[in-house]
């Protein structure tokens, strides 16, 4: 980044590098003052105190709080994810049908989920489930309403990563002979699934995310051990709710990582002819929000 | 469905609140975002990274944290209020803090990148005219970015309509908290009810979803 | 493009039903009684507050400690459970009652009181404790004498805990807008008291009488109980052989002294409060 012209700045003269060098020291001390304020704010209240973070340094607040808390929440993640994947392939393809009495269903389903907010589907899974006689644990309450969101998310992703394949890529294979189901399978799927990746992926950080609503219904989950069943036993609510996000952050970030190594890895390969780009701007919502 | 029909006044007015939520956090997460991503387009390194350590803390942390520590730790232990007399009006407040922060980083990123749409070499001739800084923001690289910045935004909004459902987590009766408690009230009407809210939340998304669309559409730089 | 705004919304509207249609399709296994389940598995999940000091609370060794577990544990000792057969499940306010329903909990026993809403849905045993809704206030406030000086303060409740409800029917929408802040859990209420954003926190004066006694000196009870509550212990519904060796079992921990030592060993100088056992009640 350094000494390159970018889109607004061209590379700096000698009078420019000295006016950035003094301009850097400014809004260091700003950026220090305010850290300084914040820190300040905080020990008035006494939460650096040592014996709200001590409880951190002993195992058995991991062992027997936070990692079942931690566990719970990446197996529902996982199944969530794997159950999602399945809605999204299954309803993707479905509103690139050939049939209007497949594709229209399969759209109303995808574009319905879409606008629901994940905690109404929660509740509704919980109160409906109920209502039906079946039993709803929190842990299939919160699963599921990952999956119908995040899975139909994933169903865009899926139609657009389909789309993004070039046209000629189909026509050649039907003029090769092959079935449609042919067609889906052996040359449209292998290169859309290739392009989608990143997009995927980036989904799957997001879902990851989500199961932190599982709070709000009681599923014991990270946050719930974190910002619930910690803080009853000492007090610390604000040390533990930030032990609690570190976690969170260092294993979206390492999610975020495997998600750029895919995007990098699939632009060079020439292999296919799918455009990795076009498969996450039409997942669009999708990589941004949430 | 009676039981939509008597509660009608009780769920326009959760959908207000969660309008009033989406607007005030939205116009927030705007004002911030583009001043988180200023830093982050600036040519100072220690801005650059107080930017990218902000937005990559809060967009990998779950916002119904984000939301608990607004509302019990911020609101609780640090005895921040907005309000000494109306307890509603604090925790929205608080959510909105909540809300604000973690949207403000997406929307960062999508200004970023829109700028980052803007080839160098559309700069680069720009200055080779002998255009002033705010000359080449405001004349080439602002009336591109913007338009790359449109639809992503739209987006933005339309998951900001849906996320403010998350402060349920500190007891803001928006619509999905004033869901369950007449899910609560109201055992025999389960299934009118959550219609009468899905309607209303594709009634608040659609149009938006559409308007975005159609603004991107319009806009679009022909390359 | 009118036309395609028109064909969403409706399509929305469609998988809707479609999914709602879609839920109902599955059914429900019988139910069996709580006693059977006990003799047959060795094995029963029962709900309690895992934030509950006194009562229910999970401890950092992972273990649960409190009133409501030492009965658990009584209870499910004489329906032939061991202790190691016991699983226990958090249950908040809010879903007690679908938890037994759902059946995802054998029994709730987590500061529940027996009323005659709940039990059209489910059936209680007990009760084991009765108390009532209590005012819990800072130490040194003398402006609270009663749930009617509650009118010009800000009081602090629990999602779901019948005490706030009481409070906004009797005062108003407008009072529960400005003056009650529901929390997930009383946990979240202590602290707003503590540094005066409220004025008192209502609810059971056993649940209250719990945080207390963590916090020696800083809090008191107005001790003008304003209902009656009595703590019963949750099962499916229309369970009468479960009922019936529950209540047996309750009887019996009242008389053999487990009850007095229980509430003496988990709420120390509050359990005085609570000087004889109630008798339980069979229907």
């Amino acid at each position: 980044m350094k000494d390159r012209a970018t889109v607004l700045y061209d590379i700096p003269g000698p009078r420019t590098r000295l006016r950035n060098n003094v301009l850097t020291l400014a809004f260091g001390v700003v950026l220090l003052l305010a850290a300084y304020f914040v820190w300040t704010k905080f020990d008035e209240k006494g939460q650096w105190d040592g014996k709200l973070w001590q409880p951190f340094l002993q195992a058995d607040t991991w062992t027997e709080l936070i990692l079942p808390g931690l566990r719970n929440t990446l197996t529902a993640a996982v199944v969530a994810a794997v159950l999602a994947l399945l809605f999204g392939a299954v309803f993707g393809i479905a509103r690139l049908s050939d049939h209007r009495w497949v594709r229209i269903p399969a759209a109303v389903v995808v574009e319905g989920f879409r606008a629901i907010p994940l905690l109404m589907m929660i509740f509704f899974a919980q109160y409906g489930g109920s209502l039906a006689g079946l039993t709803v644990s929190e842990f299939a309450a919160v699963v599921f309403g990952l999956m119908v969101y995040n899975g139909s998310v994933l169903a865009e992703i899926v139609r657009a990563g389909i789309l993004a394949v070039p046209r000629g890529q189909a026509e050649a294979g039907y003029a090769m002979g092959l079935r449609k189901n042919q067609v889906m399978r052996l040359i449209l799927l292998p290169q859309a699934v290739t392009a989608m990746m990143p997009a995927i992926v980036s989904q799957l950080v997001v879902l990851l995310k989500d199961t932190a609503l599982g709070f709000v219904v009681a599923y014991a989950d990270l946050l719930n051990a974190g910002a619930r069943v910690v803080p009853a036993n000492y007090a610390n609510l604000i040390p533990s709710v930030i032990v609690i996000a570190v976690v969170y952050i260092l294993i979206n970030l390492a999610l975020g990582y495997l998600a750029n190594w895919l995007e990098r890895r699939s632009r060079r390969s020439r292999k296919i002819s799918a455009d990795p780009a076009a498969a996450e701007m039409a997942g669009g919502e999708v990589a941004l929000a949430r | 469905m009676e039981a939509v029909v008597d509660e009608l006044p009780v769920i326009l007015g959760a959908f207000w609140l969660t309008v009033k939520l989406t607007v005030v956090s939205g116009v927030i997460s705007l004002v911030w975002g583009i001043v988180l991503a200023a830093m982050r387009v600036s040519p100072l390194p220690v801005l650059r990274g107080a930017g990218a350590l902000y937005v990559n803390v809060l967009r990998n942390t779950p916002l119904t944290l984000i939301i608990v520590f607004c509302g019990l730790g911020l609101g609780t232990v640090m005895n921040v209020q907005f309000s000494q007399d109306d307890l509603s009006l604090n925790s929205f407040w608080l959510s909105i803090v909540g809300l604000s922060a973690y949207t403000s980083a997406f929307v960062c990123e999508v200004v970023r990148s829109g700028i980052n749409t803007v080839p160098l070499g559309q700069a680069e001739a720009a200055r080779a005219i002998g255009l002033t800084f705010l000359q080449t923001l405001r004349l080439v690289i602002l009336p591109q970015a913007v338009r790359a910045v449109i639809a992503p935004l739209g987006s933005l909004l339309n998951a900001l309509v849906k996320n403010t459902t998350v402060a349920a987590a500190i007891g803001v009766m928006e619509a999905a908290l004033r869901m369950k408690n007449l899910f609560d009230a109201h055992g025999d009407a389960i299934i009118p009810i959550f219609l009468g809210f899905a309607a209303g939340f594709i009634v608040l998304t659609l149009p938006l979803n559409l308007l975005s669309g159609r603004l991107a559409q319009r806009l679009a730089v022909a390359r | 493009m009118r036309k395609v705004t028109r064909m969403r919304f409706g399509a929305g509207l469609l998988a809707l039903a479609a999914l709602a249609t879609g839920l109902t399709a599955c059914g429900n296994s019988g139910a069996d009684s709580i006693v059977d389940k006990a003799k047959n598995d060795k094995k029963l999940v029962i709900g309690i507050k895992i934030d509950q000091p006194g009562w229910g609370l999970k401890k950092p060794d992972g273990s649960y400690g409190g009133f409501d577990v030492d009965v658990a544990k009584y209870v499910a000792k004489e329906l032939g459970v061991p202790e190691s057969g016991i699983t226990f499940k958090e249950a908040q306010s809010a879903n007690r009652e679908p938890f037994i329903q759902q059946g995802q909990v054998d029994m709730v026993i987590a500061t529940y009181s027996i009323t005659d809403e709940r039990k059209q849905k489910i059936s209680f045993a007990g009760p084991y404790l009765v108390t009532g809704q209590d005012i819990l206030v800072r130490a040194d406030d003398t402006s609270i004498t009663g749930v009617e000086s509650l009118k010009d303060k800000k009081v602090c409740g629990a999602q779901g805990s019948s005490s706030p409800k009481r409070l906004a029917d009797k005062f108003g929408p407008e009072w529960e807008s400005k003056n009650l802040t529901q929390q997930q859990g009383y946990g979240a209420c202590l602290p707003l008291l503590q540094n005066k954003q409220v004025d008192a926190i209502s609810t059971d004066a056993t649940i209250l009488a719990g945080f207390a006694a963590q916090f020696p000196g800083q809090f008191k009870l107005v001790g003008q109980p304003f209902s009656e509550e009595r703590y019963g212990i949750g099962i499916k519904k229309d369970d009468k052989a479960g009922r019936d060796a529950i209540n047996n079992a309750i009887e019996k921990f009242f008389s053999d002294g487990s009850w007095r030592k229980a509430l003496d060993a988990n709420l120390g100088e509050f359990g005085k409060y609570f000087t004889t056992p109630p008798s339980v009640e069979r229907y």
